[in-house]
């Protein structure tokens, strides 16, 4: 279609002059739509032909054996890595293969690293200030102020994360828990349409993931959340609907029960007791 | 934490740290200037003219050491290439000082700097022209430096060349530039650049008022630069180029545009080395190529070292005082000096990776006090 | 008066064939006098034929009005020197010197000027009837553009009595210019392909000839002569292109050892290079009068010397800042500075000479348009060298799967038992050491002074850059065809130009593959 005719279209609303507020166009279906990815390095391939669908609002779990591809897969949605074949779309007006890092970002998906990274030499509050929800451009960055209201929403993130007394600390002197929680926590202040958690429970007490458990659980509904973790017991308490991935592609979906029956899985995760 | 909000470029004058650093500013400078101005010749708190001038070179190095503590302290980029926007800037003040001297140079030709008539060349290149007037020359001291830094970083912050690349990359450009600038037929004096200055604004460079002037001027600018440093580094993006120095891919993904903070960051880095440039030429009475040598923007980078990486008035400090025992090791034994530093090379990144200012005695942070009593509250 | 006179066919083939054997017996004293007789020329023909080796040498003198006879003793002499009252002359039959003489003493032996023509036409003949053959090869090529019409004869005799190849075609080459320039189309053939400067001159010349046939024979021939040159200076320019490449492959090799697989930056990586460089100067100190030996020693003596340098500053800096690359930079930077300022307070702050062994100078003809440099030859030979052997560490030894495993997971080399500190200074010292080696052939190629290193430092990161750090081979590819490049611009840009061209060209290829040409891939690369 050539521009002329693009711009003749009255009734379209173009993208540069679509509301920027959360822009993502979720009427038509699902939020997260991945269609045929395939990446490979060095030859290996570490995504093979992988379809997904995520809807909005649902909390999905994603397993799958070391060398799976889950890790890669997150670098695909993020833009951290490209694809060689395949598309990325992000509700039905956004390519996200088309878009980089910080721009998937501010369209509102969040992501949690495997390892907790989080800004050592910042403090707790102010880890949480660069997460919140803002203009990230260069001068309104330099010249933001933080008002009342940014106060209170870091304030009731720091009470659900658990961290109110530790706000003032570095963020290099918490435990592996506790970074876990921030960066969590920084998960929060995004308000992302999706959060991409990836390993969140590693390093946590009995306790601290039952609180986990609890927060993913409770953010489903209005956001959507994907959720990769080894820990079965932990996915068993979350879990609605489960995909396994195994060399790079979708081996089964389903809902627990049906995903741990099936033959398939059983014998990919063989002697690990699913 | 600092009164969050206060417009941010006059934050930092809210906050002891900067009040106590433009405090002793003000006092040295002060004292300075008594020295030469009350105490007659001879007197022993007599300052000559020389030292003013030697101080105020140091100066220069000072706001120059600050320029690269913002990138490399606080970004984490490890410019090995300041020299070059030092250089550029003061480039820049010689073009406009070589125009004032008009028809007093050697060969008395009323437009064209004594080394073009010395070559045979019968007009002015075209990127000469406008350095006649003072308000162009000074705007390039800004802008020529912040363009040159603008199209090298953009290029390498776009395709993600970081850490030691990166320095390698910087330490290429400031070569390549030298080479570049010993060439007669780039038109800046080839390896003798530019010398023999005669006035500034109308001022007689060769009076002691003028240099006094001078001497003034770099502290001033070396308070504002500091300042300047102070309230980005203070700043929400101050916060984000932290965030981009320690975990990159994060600050990414949490929806900054990493490349665009470094890029704003190196160039105005790069324009306040590009003033220190500016402000040292005159003062030196030269500017030549080896101002680009990668050894100097090498030293630059130990002076920051040695004061303390990330803290700005580190940078200072660790800029005067190498350069003082420079003066010192030059005068008394010129062999030793480079013997001097070297192991001061050594030393500092071995045995004090926080540099000077990790031996000042620190303030407890308010924060422990803070935490604690929150966390009594909470328990009561 | 004609030369065919006196030098007949006949003549000639007796003159070859006595060539040397009587020289011994003639004698030298009786032919001297002749020439202060009335028939010159006879002499000069007597001279020519003796065969006499010294024959060169007196009519040489004799054309240069500086043969000479003392008046008190009758002795001829060479004067050497012309200059005020007393002049310098040595013995013309012995050749011993004698010292300052009277002028007044001196009765020049007087010649007139057809005389000199004559004796230039016996010089450039007289080499030919020589044992040497490379002599009788050298005179014949000089002999292009001399041939006149005297000479036409005996020329052409020679040429078809010649029995080296190469001889009979300079010859007929000397001939055919002069044949040409006659105006003899036929003659155009023969020169046509030569790349000799006489032969495209006596081309051009005809060229412009009113002759319409002979102009365009010329002509073509030029062409294809043209055509050659071009390919030879394409073969030049490669060739002093390899030869830097492979000084840039030396100097970065080793670097990208320490830098690729240990991640330290060593800025002291150029003063290694210094003290291998001063090393091959030391060994020639230690062994005057015999540099060739002294060179040879130097390899392994600097390989060692750079190596202990290298053992001591990964001991005594870098094992403390192992995992903050930055900051290693910053300390050898320091190291380089001290070890420049040792050099020139414990040796000099001026260059030293490191002498070149007579098998390493001179140069290997290829034909008149090209020869190549002995001493490049031998570099581009020691760098290949240099580099088979690292990739033979590096492949075939304990030391390099060691080093190789350490280079992938420190932590899982350590627990399968390899000492990963020992690995660390091993490794160092065979980076240090390479670039000893290489100081040993840059004391060849350039100066060597205390500011020997730091010329390489910023080239050597470059290339490493490059061609991809940890990748010998990128190494080795990046430096010859930087080296490549930076001589294929020299010509139009200029030495510094090139420089500045090509240190851009980097830069601007950095932004485009961050990893240099050949990346190390995957998710281990990563992060």
């Amino acid at each position: 279609m050539s521009i002329f005719t693009e711009f003749t279209e009255r009734d379209r609303v173009f993208d540069f002059l679509a509301p920027t507020a959360s822009p993502v166009d979720v009427r038509h279906g699902p939020i997260l739509y991945l269609e045929d990815v395939t990446v490979s390095f060095d030859g290996f391939r570490a995504i093979d032909d992988l379809n997904l669908t995520i809807d909005d609002g649902e909390l999905r779990c994603i397993i799958g054996p070391n060398g799976a591809g889950k890790t890669t897969m997150m670098d695909i949605i993020t833009g951290k890595t490209r694809p060689d074949t395949g598309s990325v779309w992000f509700g039905s007006r956004h390519n996200l293969l088309r878009m980089n890092e910080p721009d998937i970002a501010s369209l509102g998906i969040g992501r949690k690293f495997q390892k907790p990274t989080v800004f050592e030499a910042l403090s707790v509050f102010e880890n949480l200030e660069l997460a919140m929800a803002a203009d990230k451009r260069v001068f309104p960055t330099l010249t933001a102020r933080l008002t009342g209201e940014h106060r209170d929403r870091i304030g009731e993130v720091l009470e659900m994360t658990g961290l109110k007394d530790l706000w003032r600390r570095e963020a290099g002197v918490l435990s592996h828990g506790q970074k876990q929680w921030l960066e969590i926590g920084m998960l929060l202040m995004q308000r992302p349409r999706l959060l991409l958690v990836d390993e969140p429970v590693a390093g946590m007490t009995e306790q601290e993931m039952e609180r986990t458990a609890e927060l993913l659980t409770g953010l489903a509904g209005q956001q959507s959340v994907v959720v990769v973790e080894h820990d079965m017991g932990f996915v068993r308490s979350i879990a609605r609907t489960v995909t396994v991935l195994h060399q790079g592609s979708v081996l089964a979906e389903g809902s627990m029960d049906a995903v741990s029956n099936d033959p398939k899985v059983v014998e990919v995760y063989l002697g690990e007791g699913i | 934490m600092t009164d969050s909000n206060r417009m941010w470029l006059t934050r930092p004058l809210t906050e002891g740290s900067t009040r106590l650093f433009l405090g002793l500013l003000a006092a040295a400078m002060t004292a300075v200037v008594l020295m030469h101005l009350v105490f007659p010749e001879g007197h022993a708190l007599h300052m000559s003219i020389y030292t003013v001038t030697l101080m105020g070179k140091y100066l220069c190095y000072a706001l120059l050491a600050v320029a690269v503590d913002l990138v490399w302290g606080y970004l984490g980029i490890l410019s090995l290439g300041h020299g070059a926007f030092f250089a550029v800037g003061g480039y820049a003040m010689g073009m406009y000082l070589m125009r004032q001297i008009g028809t007093r140079g050697e060969y008395g030709h009323p437009v064209l700097p004594d080394f073009m008539v010395f070559l045979n060349w019968d007009q002015l290149p075209w990127y000469w022209h406008g350095f006649d007037m003072a308000w162009f020359a000074f705007l390039m001291v800004l802008l020529a430096p912040a363009a040159l830094a603008f199209v090298f970083g953009y290029l390498a912050f776009r395709s993600r060349v970081t850490g030691v690349y990166l320095s390698i990359m910087t330490q290429a450009l400031t070569f390549a530039l030298m080479l570049a600038f010993y060439r007669n037929e780039m038109g800046f004096g080839g390896n003798n650049g530019f010398t023999d200055f005669k006035d500034l604004l109308g001022f007689s460079l060769l009076t002691d008022g003028t240099r006094l002037g001078l001497f003034i001027a770099t502290g001033v600018a070396l308070a504002i630069g500091y300042v300047l440093c102070r309230a980005i580094v203070t700043s929400k993006l101050g916060r984000v180029s932290v965030a981009c120095r320690d975990a990159e891919a994060r600050t990414r993904f949490l929806g900054y545009r990493v490349e665009r903070v470094q890029l704003f960051i190196f160039v105005v880095s790069a324009m306040l080395a590009g003033v220190a440039g500016a402000l040292y030429v005159p003062q030196a009475g030269i500017i030549n190529p080896n101002q680009f040598s990668p050894i100097f923007s090498i030293e630059i980078v130990l002076w920051v070292a040695l004061g303390g990486r990330a803290t700005l008035y580190g940078a200072v400090i660790g800029a005067l005082v190498v350069n003082y025992a420079k003066s010192v090791f030059t005068g008394i034994m010129p062999e030793a000096w480079l013997f001097a530093l070297g192991g001061l090379f050594v030393f500092v990144t071995v045995f004090l990776p926080k540099g000077i200012a990790g031996l000042l005695p620190k303030k407890k942070r308010p924060d422990d006090d803070d935490s604690d009593t929150t966390a009594q509250e909470a328990t009561a | 008066m004609s030369i065919r006179r006196w030098l007949t066919p006949v003549l000639l083939a007796w003159l070859m064939a006595w060539t040397g054997l009587v020289a011994a017996e003639t004698d030298g004293q009786a032919l001297l006098n002749n020439l202060t007789e009335r028939d010159k020329a006879a002499a000069v023909t007597a001279i020519a034929e003796s065969g006499d080796p010294r024959a060169r040498r007196w009519l040489e003198a004799f054309a240069d009005n500086k043969l000479s006879r003392m008046k008190d003793s009758g002795q001829f002499v060479v004067v050497l020197e012309n200059r005020g009252r007393d002049w310098t002359v040595e013995d013309a039959l012995t050749g011993e010197a004698i010292g300052e003489v009277s002028r007044r003493n001196l009765d020049r032996v007087r010649i007139n000027n057809a005389m000199r023509s004559q004796i230039a036409n016996t010089l450039a003949l007289l080499d030919l009837t020589v044992d040497d053959i490379d002599q009788r090869r050298q005179a014949a090529g000089d002999l292009r553009g001399q041939v006149d019409e005297d000479l036409v004869g005996p020329v052409e005799t020679l040429m078809n009595q010649a029995s080296d190849e190469d001889v009979r075609e300079k010859l007929a080459q000397a001939l055919a210019i002069y044949r040409v320039e006659q105006g003899d189309v036929s003659a155009v053939s023969v020169l046509s392909g030569s790349l000799n400067s006489d032969a495209r001159s006596a081309l051009n010349g005809a060229a412009g000839s009113d002759d319409p046939a002979m102009a365009a024979a010329a002509q073509e021939a030029m062409a294809s002569i043209e055509q050659k040159l071009k390919l030879n200076k394409a073969a030049e320019t490669l060739y002093f292109g390899l030869s830097l490449g492979s000084v840039l492959v030396l100097a970065a090799i080793g670097l990208t050892i320490t830098f690729g697989v240990m991640g330290v930056i060593n800025m002291a990586h150029g003063e290694l290079i210094m003290l291998g460089a001063y090393t091959a100067w030391g060994m020639q100190q230690l062994l005057p009068g015999q540099p060739g030996l002294a060179l040879i020693l130097a390899i392994p003596a600097g390989f060692l010397v750079s190596a202990f340098a290298g053992i001591i500053i990964e001991r005594s800096v870098i094992q403390f800042l192992k995992g903050r690359p930055l900051e290693t930079l910053l300390a050898t930077f320091g190291v380089s500075l001290i070890l420049q300022q040792l050099v020139r307070t414990v040796i000099s702050p001026l260059n030293r000479t490191v002498v070149t062994p007579e098998w390493m100078s001179g140069s290997i003809m290829i034909n008149e348009a090209l020869s190549l440099t002995l001493n490049r030859l031998y570099i581009i030979g020691f760098a290949l060298v240099v580099f088979a052997g690292l990739m033979l560490v590096m492949r075939r030894t304990r030391l390099g799967l060691d080093v190789r495993a350490v280079t992938q997971n420190r932590a899982m080399a350590r627990s399968m038992g390899i000492r990963a500190t020992r690995v660390d200074i091993m490794t160092f010292a065979l980076g240090s050491g390479v670039a000893g080696l290489a100081g040993v052939a840059l004391s060849q190629t350039t100066n060597v002074g205390p500011n020997l290193g730091q010329n390489y430092i910023v080239d050597s990161f470059m290339v490493v850059v490059f061609g991809g750090v940890g990748n010998l081979w990128g190494t080795l590819v990046a430096g010859l065809s930087l080296g490549t490049i930076n001589q294929l611009l020299e010509p139009w840009a200029g030495a510094v130009l090139a420089k500045v061209v090509v240190l851009v060209f980097i830069i601007l290829f950095i932004q485009k593959r961050p990893r240099g040409l050949f990346p190390q891939k995957g998710r281990a690369a990563e992060g």
